[in-house]
C-alpha cells in the first residue's frame, strides 16, 4: 500500500509526517535541526529517500543538510562527523559565492535598493531547493539575495547559474517586504533544458538552456503599485505551480491576482474571477486533474490574514475564473493566521490528497482533493514550507 | 604548540556532535584567527557558522569572550590572554540574545 510523507519546514525546526494511502492516522516526528528556521526540505523525485533541507539562522548562517535514509538521519554534505579529521578540505556544501568572473558571468555586483540606489548583492539564505528530476545528486537552490545555485555533486559544493543575475534587469530587481529572495524553481518535465524561477519583488524568469541564459516572462502581469504597471521586471510574484503531466502551463499567486499562463510564460492572463480576494501567497494544483487549482485567498497586502477570520481553500475546477470555497474541517472562526508560499502541496494518490501549513503552526490534510480537511498536526511553529511524497 | 580551550554556543555544539567545551591545538603565538582556523579544520561542519565565507568576519549576532573580556572587536591577528593560549581559561563563542 502507498504510503505518504510530508516533509514541514518550520521556524523552529523540520518535521516528518507519515501516513498510509488512507491519510487518517499520521506519524509525527520531529523536531529535526530544534531550534533552527528550515526554509524548505525536499526529496529527489529519483531516490525519494534522499531528502535536502534548508536550515538557517540568524546567529550562524546557512547550512545545508541531506538525508539518504528518508529523513532518520542527517549530515551535511561532505562532512561526516566520524571522520572530521581526514575529511579535508573541508565541505562548502552551505557556501554560495555569487558568480561575478568575466568568463562565466557578468561581473554584477550591485541591485535597486528601496531608496532607489544600488545596493551589494549579499547572501542570506536558501529559500528554496530543486532536486533534479533526473539526477540525484543534482540540486538546484534558489537563493536570497535572488540567485539560482545548482550543485552536482549531492550539495558538497554549490555553483551559481550567473546568467539569471547577469541576462540584464538584475540591476533593477529590488526586495519586497520579506527580501528579495529566488523562492520558485521548476523543472520542466518534458524540455530538460528549460526551469522556470520565480523572484519577489522581480518577477519570473525562463531559462531554455539548462540555466546558462534567461529572459523575463512577466508580459500580461499588472502591478498597480508599480509606476509603471507593466514593467518587463518589478513585479512580485508570489508562487508558481504546474502539473507536471502538463508542462507549459503555468498558474502563478502573485502579490495581487491570480494569473495563468498556457505558452511557457510568454504571456499571463488574470483567472482570480470570483475569488473574494485575490491577494494570496499558496497556489497548487491537482495532481490528476490539471484544471483543478487550488489558492488561499488572504485580506491583503496590509491584512496577512483569511478574509473574515475564515481559513478557506478555494478551489477551481475550470483553470481559474470559477472558484468555490472549500472549508469543511477548517476553522470558521478566529482564525487569523497566513499560509506561505512554500505551505501547500499535493500528493499523488487517487483521490489527490492536498496539504498546506499555516503561520499558526497547524497542518492540514484532505485526502479528497479538497472536500474535507482535517488537521495532521496543530501546535508545530509557523510552518514556512511543506512537501509531499508519495512513496510505493 | 598550545591547547586552547573553547566553549561553544549550544546550536554549534549540537552541529558539531561535542560537549559544552572542546580542546584544540594552536601554534603559538595564539591569536583568535588561529583558533577559528583550529576550530574549522577539527569540526569542518561548523565552517561558516562563526565567521562569514566572503569577509571572514566575525557574524554579527556572535560576540568572543576571554578572560572576563569582550575580544569581538578586536582585530583577529591579536594575541590572546596568557591565561588563554595555556589552557587555563576557555574562550567563549556566545550568541547574541535576541529573537523569540
Amino acid at each position: 500500500m502507498s504510503t505518504v510523507r510530508v516533509l514541514v519546514g518550520t521556524r523552529k525546526g523540520a518535521f516528518i509526517l507519515t501516513s498510509d494511502g488512507k491519510r487518517q492516522d499520521w506519524k509525527v516526528e520531529g523536531p529535526h535541526f530544534a531550534g533552527w528556521e528550515i526554509y524548505h526540505l525536499k526529496g529527489s523525485p529519483v531516490d525519494p529517500n534522499r531528502i535536502y533541507a534548508s536550515q538557517t539562522s540568524g546567529w550562524f548562517g546557512q547550512l545545508l543538510q541531506c538525508s539518504t535514509d528518508g529523513g532518520k538521519t542527517w549530515e551535511q554534505p561532505g562532512v561526516k562527523p566520524d571522520e572530521a579529521p581526514q575529511s579535508w578540505p573541508p565541505a562548502k556544501s552551505n557556501r554560495f559565492s555569487y558568480d561575478v568572473s568575466s568568463e562565466t558571468g557578468k561581473p554584477l555586483t550591485t541591485h535597486q535598493w528601496y531608496d532607489g540606489t544600488q545596493h551589494p548583492w549579499e547572501f542570506k539564505r536558501v529559500w528554496h531547493l530543486e532536486p533534479s528530476l533526473t539526477d540525484a545528486e543534482t540540486v538546484y537552490a534558489g537563493v536570497e539575495d535572488a540567485a539560482l545555485f545548482r550543485s552536482t555533486d549531492g550539495g558538497k559544493n554549490w555553483h551559481e547559474l550567473a546568467g539569471l543575475r547577469g541576462h540584464g534587469t538584475g540591476p533593477a530587481w529590488q526586495p519586497g517586504a520579506g527580501g528579495m529572495c529566488l523562492h520558485t524553481i521548476i523543472l520542466d518535465t518534458a524540455s530538460p533544458d528549460r526551469i522556470y524561477i520565480a523572484i519577489s519583488a522581480a518577477g519570473a524568469f525562463r531559462s531554455d538552456d539548462g540555466g546558462a541564459t534567461w529572459k523575463p516572462i512577466n508580459k500580461g502581469l499588472v502591478s498597480t503599485q508599480n509606476p509603471n504597471p507593466t514593467a518587463e521586471v518589478g513585479h512580485c510574484v508570489h508562487h508558481i505551480a504546474m502539473n507536471p503531466a502538463r508542462p507549459g502551463v503555468l498558474f502563478m499567486q502573485k502579490h495581487w491576482d491570480v494569473m495563468r499562463s498556457d505558452d511557457a510564460g510568454e504571456s499571463w492572463h488574470e483567472v482570480s474571477g470570483n475569488l473574494p480576494t485575490d491577494f494570496g501567497f499558496a497556489i497548487d494544483v491537482h495532481a490528476h486533474e490539471p484544471e483543478t487549482l487550488y489558492v488561499v485567498p488572504i485580506t491583503s497586502d496590509s491584512l496577512h490574514f483569511p478574509p473574515e477570520g475564515k481559513l478557506r481553500v478555494y478551489r477551481s475546477r475550470s483553470g481559474g475564473n470559477e472558484w468555490e470555497p472549500l472549508s469543511k474541517g477548517l476553522p470558521q472562526q478566529d482564525c487569523y493566521v497566513n499560509v506561505l508560499r512554500d505551505a501547500m502541496a499535493v500528493d499523488s494518490l487517487d483521490k489527490c490528497g492536498v496539504y498546506f501549513g499555516t503561520t499558526g503552526g497547524q497542518v492540514y490534510c484532505s485526502p479528497d482533493a479538497g472536500d474535507n480537511w482535517q488537521p495532521i498536526v496543530r501546535d508545530l511553529p509557523a510552518v514556512l514550507s511543506v512537501e509531499v511524497q508519495t512513496l510505493a | 604548540m598550545s591547547s586552547v580551550r573553547v566553549v561553544l554556543p549550544y546550536h554549534l555544539r549540537n552541529l558539531a556532535h561535542v560537549g559544552n567545551e572542546v580542546a584544540l591545538t594552536v601554534a603559538e603565538p595564539v591569536t583568535m584567527r588561529r583558533v577559528l582556523d583550529a576550530l574549522e579544520t577539527a569540526y569542518p561542519m561548523l565552517r561558516g557558522t562563526v565567521r562569514e565565507y566572503e569577509t571572514g568576519q566575525r557574524r554579527a549576532f556572535l560576540r568572543f569572550f576571554a578572560c572576563e573580556e569582550d575580544w569581538s572587536h578586536e582585530p583577529l591577528d591579536a594575541e590572546l590572554p596568557g591565561a588563554v593560549a595555556e589552557g587555563k581559561e576557555p574562550l567563549l563563542v556566545i550568541g547574541a540574545i535576541a529573537g523569540g
